[in-house]
């Protein structure tokens, strides 16, 4: 289990990534934030993201449209 | 401490000449803006000539089809292109203009006054052209709070020192 949670299913670029990027500020170093999002371009952004910021992405499944990224605070 | 994520003084930095100030043409710099703040880069962004209505405190943005064979609008399951015959009709820009509008909040994308505060909140750095507001008249009192002023030399130095420089 994450330790937050972050709903951004219905919203597009660039929202999932600000709303992620404001949720993760909450999370404790070494914590991890999940995010549910429906915007295919989330998946080539959110590791774009990861990879810039130093973040760690865990975890990417897809079930049903709704993409899922696990992100650890790292940085 | 170097911090990718929050900023710093050894974070990147990119700088974004804004010279359009339509519904359309705002969303590039502030979409470019907030997401890169939001990947530690320090953003500055200089909003000159007709940019600058994207600083004004009520904002009131249209789109006009005139002018632009590349403007397709999906409508009833087609898209739909304007000739500028039908695009110079009065009342065609603020159509379009609801149009869009209706569009963007139909497929959960931010409205510009939701990402120009979320660029304000993280500390996106905004010069308004003091050229600009002499030529048009405007007042510093027009502006949303906490922009600077600036010319091209300020722009300039900025520019010199980021990693990314773009013109909008």
């Amino acid at each position: 289990m994450a330790d937050m949670t972050l709903d951004a299913k219905g919203l597009n670029c660039p929202l999932p990534i600000l709303k992620a990027k404001k949720a993760i500020k909450d999370v404790p170093a070494g914590g991890t934030l999940e995010v549910l999002a429906t915007d295919p371009g989330s998946v080539a952004d959110f590791a774009a993201f990861c990879r810039t910021t130093g973040n760690e992405l865990v975890e990417q499944s897809q079930d049903d449209g709704v993409y899922r990224f696990v992100i650890k605070h790292t940085s | 401490m170097t911090d990718a994520n929050g900023g710093g003084a050894n974070a990147k930095s990119m700088s974004i000449i804004v010279t359009k100030g339509t519904l359309d043409w705002a969303y590039p710099p502030f979409i470019l803006a907030t997401t890169a703040a939001a990947m530690g880069v320090n953003v500055t962004m200089f909003f000159t000539f007709y940019g600058l209505a994207l600083l004004k405190k009520k904002l009131n943005l249209q789109i006009s089809p005139l002018g632009k064979p590349d403007m397709e609008m999906p409508m009833m399951g087609m898209h739909m292109k304007m000739p500028n015959l039908v695009g110079a009709i009065p009342g065609v820009n603020a159509m379009a203009t609801t149009m869009m509008k209706n569009l963007i909040k139909k497929k959960g994308v931010a409205s510009i006054p939701e990402l120009r505060d979320m660029a304000v909140e993280s500390d996106v750095k905004m010069i308004a052209c003091q050229m600009t507001l002499d030529l048009f008249e405007m007042k510093e009192g027009d502006l949303i709070d906490g922009i600077e002023l600036g010319g091209a030399a300020t722009y300039m130095e900025n520019a010199l020192n980021s990693d990314v420089n773009l013109f909008i």
